[in-house]
């Protein structure tokens, strides 16, 4: 018996997929946001879905964030699946009343009357010399508000997996894409080649419909040393230092930050007395802070070394010092150096 | 549950607008109404609003079918000043080459042309005061060029080179020039337009004489700031010029998903009670006649003006898009309000203050002239090859004082550029 048909994808290829395949599944499953129609999305993330599904399925909104994820909560409400993509994480803010205070509440206080199942898909991060306005890693923002669900894929195979779970999902999601690698893993390396997808067991994905489930982390090196709890970009980043630098790492992609897999985490920090938390957002009240406390609450008496942290600065997103900021190899190493000889 | 009473109803339909031209396409823009000049007349500048809804439907037009200036918009620039118009606008213009073959040489990542909009910014700031306060999107880099801002500096921000007066922080032709009454540009769409508002009240508010004015394009009018900024305006009569800059496009949406299939962006001035004037954009006259009109009404305490710049975006979006494949090839060549710079060049022509070979040799000096000042700034570095402002300065500015937190940061950095480059890394 043969497997499944698989298929090289990238990671825009994998999200397009994933949203092919829900269209087709679900008719109830809408997808708006800018240049999203005819254009096919300026990351080529939606090409060709309004030519095969229709204009009323997949079309291009006024320049709106606000309306966008508003007009999202009402046909949730009506009992559609909308899938709306906000071009850039940086432009998500105007959008943020609607879902901190409707999307995130509707569900608590309605009783369960309204519910908001709406997935915003979003590229997010940085390392592509976007400047501080195409740059951000805002996560934190979102989990840190009761009643959505935060999702970052880190392969092409987990993001159609987790965007198929994410659009099936009766709250609402949102779905960061970390751009950096919609084309191919970074190693962190800047002045390195890219390396494609193709090259990467991650990129082999099923063409059919699968789920991944959200809330469960992926355990993508194990290793008896130290935990590191990361997700995103920085997956790549840090699997490709600890390989550098012969660290035997247990390397966990959180994949869902909220709801977390405490489960994974605990087991593997308490194996290895060590945990490393690593993001490419801003440090303070960033994701990690959350990581850390609930690393010291659960395995204080199991751990060898305080937890350290491992981010961007916390200054606005620099353009020409891009790579003094972002959270590279020598950050990574040095942060090591440090955990291991404690 | 009650069963619906309807079903015999017809079911609804849900729109979703459609550009009339799509790649493959041949465009054909003989739809568009170009009314006479003077087919609606220069009100007194302290008219009702409400007095004027014809002009947020209309277009304003000076420069006739023959090149000649005329009807009751008409300025009546003497020729030294329309010599001047021409120049920046041609600056503008090679200034916008130079720096767009610049990032296809990789030597920055990103840049934005204004080619066919020139007069939107050129002819507008030249109705201001110098201390009067621009807020711009990220295409009126005519502003500028207008006030004669160094454009060593500009290039040095588009290098995010060690010469930025923005230190490398933004990414290219996002400027800042508080000295020459140009507001830092943010990135995000329509911020700048309650600002406007909010400094425009503030002037008021201190007795001054200084208005300030807005720019943003069509697309971006759907942004609830735009809204937000009218609203404020309105009821605090306050001394703001906003300026719509309607180049049909925005990125790949055409203007219909910001509801131009409906009414003009001239006319969502009326429902609040503002001033709303609807111009030919590609017509610096025109240009110049409804912001001076829309100034010295704000200077006199008529309150704000918005005005509608119908024009065409002659380019992509920016570096990163291709229009071509979301637009109709030639649309640019067959707009029927024509070229700027063309329209201004035939009219000095017309009048005899400017001849083709004038303006050719002027086409040369400008670009010899920017080439000239492109080599200076990249003396200080292009991005990239380590001629950036030093390491440390990532740090400042976050706060007045920095805290305690980002000093252990920058000390941080410090340390692992010396892992990174060794012990001569202060070089770079």
């Amino acid at each position: 018996m043969s497997g499944p048909a698989m298929k090289t994808m990238n990671m825009i290829e994998a999200i397009n997929s994933a949203l092919d395949i829900m269209l087709a599944k679900d008719p109830d499953v809408v997808i708006m946001g800018e240049d999203v129609g005819y254009f096919g999305g300026v990351f080529r993330a939606t090409a060709g879905l309004q030519a095969k599904h229709g204009k009323t399925r997949v079309f291009d909104t006024p320049i709106s964030e606000c309306g966008i994820i508003g007009v999202g909560v009402g046909m949730a409400a009506y009992g559609l699946r909308p899938v709306p993509e906000i071009q850039f994480a940086d432009y998500i803010y105007p959008g943020l009343d609607q879902l901190v205070s409707e999307a995130a509440r509707l569900r608590y206080r309605s009783a369960n009357d309204f519910i908001c199942p709406m997935t915003v898909r979003s590229p997010f991060g940085g390392g592509i010399f976007g400047g501080q306005t195409h740059s951000q890693s805002p996560e934190s923002l979102f989990t840190h508000v009761c009643g959505i669900k935060t999702v970052i894929p880190a392969t092409p195979y987990d993001a159609k997996g987790l965007l198929i779970a994410a659009i099936e999902d009766n709250d609402p999601v949102v779905f960061f894409e970390p751009k950096r690698i919609y084309n191919g893993p970074f190693s962190g390396y800047y002045d390195r080649p890219v390396e494609p997808w193709s090259k990467h067991e991650g990129s082999a994905v099923p063409d059919a419909y699968y789920r991944i489930e959200l809330g469960k982390a992926a355990v993508v090196r194990e290793g008896e040393a130290v935990t590191v709890l990361t997700y995103g970009t920085m997956v790549h980043v840090v699997k490709a230092v600890v390989a550098e630098h012969g660290i035997d790492a247990e390397i966990i992609d959180l994949r869902t930050l909220l709801p977390l897999d405490i489960e994974t985490i605990e087991a593997s920090v308490k194996k290895t007395g060590r945990c490393m938390v690593v993001h490419e957002a801003t440090r303070t009240s960033g994701f990690g802070a959350e990581l850390a406390a609930q690393v010291q609450e659960r395995c204080f008496y199991h751990l060898e070394a305080p937890v350290e942290r491992v981010t961007g600065f916390d200054t606005p997103y620099p353009h020409s010092l891009e790579w003094a900021y972002f959270p590279g190899p020598v950050r990574l190493a040095r942060a090591f150096d440090k955990i291991m000889k404690d | 549950m009650e069963k619906s009473k309807k079903d015999n109803l017809a079911p609804l339909h849900l729109h979703i607008p459609e550009p009339k031209f799509r790649p493959g396409d041949v465009a054909d823009f003989s739809d568009i109404i170009i009314p006479s000049v003077d087919a609606h007349p220069r009100p007194d500048e302290h008219v009702l609003p409400a007095d004027i809804h014809p002009l947020a439907y209309g277009l304003i037009r000076v420069l006739d079918e023959n090149h000649q200036a005329t009807g009751s918009w008409n300025p009546g620039l003497d020729v030294a000043t329309l010599q001047v118009m021409l120049r920046k606008m041609l600056l503008l213009r090679a200034f916008d080459d130079r720096m767009f073959r610049a990032q296809r040489q990789g030597k920055t990542s990103f840049y934005m042309k204004s080619f066919g909009e020139e007069a939107t910014s050129v002819a507008a700031t030249m109705t201001l005061d110098f201390n009067d306060m621009c807020f711009p999107s990220y295409r009126q880099q005519g502003i500028l060029i207008t006030r004669d801002y160094p454009l060593v500096d500009m290039m040095n921000q588009i290098y995010s080179n060690r010469g930025d007066r923005l230190k490398g922080r933004q990414l290219p032709i996002m400027y800042s020039a508080k000295d020459y009454g140009f507001f830092s540009l943010s990135g995000n769409l329509t911020t700048q337009y309650p600002q406007a508002v909010g400094w425009a009240m503030a002037s008021a508010s201190r007795g001054d004489t200084r208005i300030s004015a807005v720019w943003c394009g069509d697309g971006s009018t759907a942004e609830g700031d735009f809204h937000n900024a009218l609203t404020f305006a309105a009821v605090y009569n306050a001394p703001v010029i906003f300026q719509v800059v309607n180049n049909q496009w925005a990125i790949s949406s055409f203007s219909g998903f910001a509801g131009s299939e409906r009414t003009t962006f001239a006319a969502r001035a009326i429902g609040y009670g503002i001033a709303g004037l609807r111009v030919d954009g590609n017509d610096a006259l025109a240009v110049y006649a409804a912001m001076q009109w829309a100034a010295n009404r704000a200077r006199k305490n008529g309150g704000p003006t918005l005005i509608e710049y119908f024009t065409y975006r002659g380019e992509g979006h920016s570096t990163s898009d291709d229009p071509g494949a979301y637009r109709a090839a030639e649309e640019y060549a067959s707009w029927p309000l024509g070229d700027p710079v063309t329209r201004l060049k035939d009219h000095l022509i017309a009048i005899g203050a400017w001849s083709d070979a004038a303006h050719d040799a002027l086409i040369i000096e400008l670009s010899e002239n920017v080439k000239t000042i492109q080599k200076e700034a990249e003396q200080n570095g292009i991005l990239g090859h380590g001629l950036h402002h030093p390491f440390e300065t990532m740090f400042e500015d976050v706060f007045e004082e920095m805290p305690w937190h980002l000093k252990e940061q920058c000390a941080q950095m410090l340390e692992e550029q010396q892992d990174k480059f060794g012990s001569n890394w202060e070089a770079r």
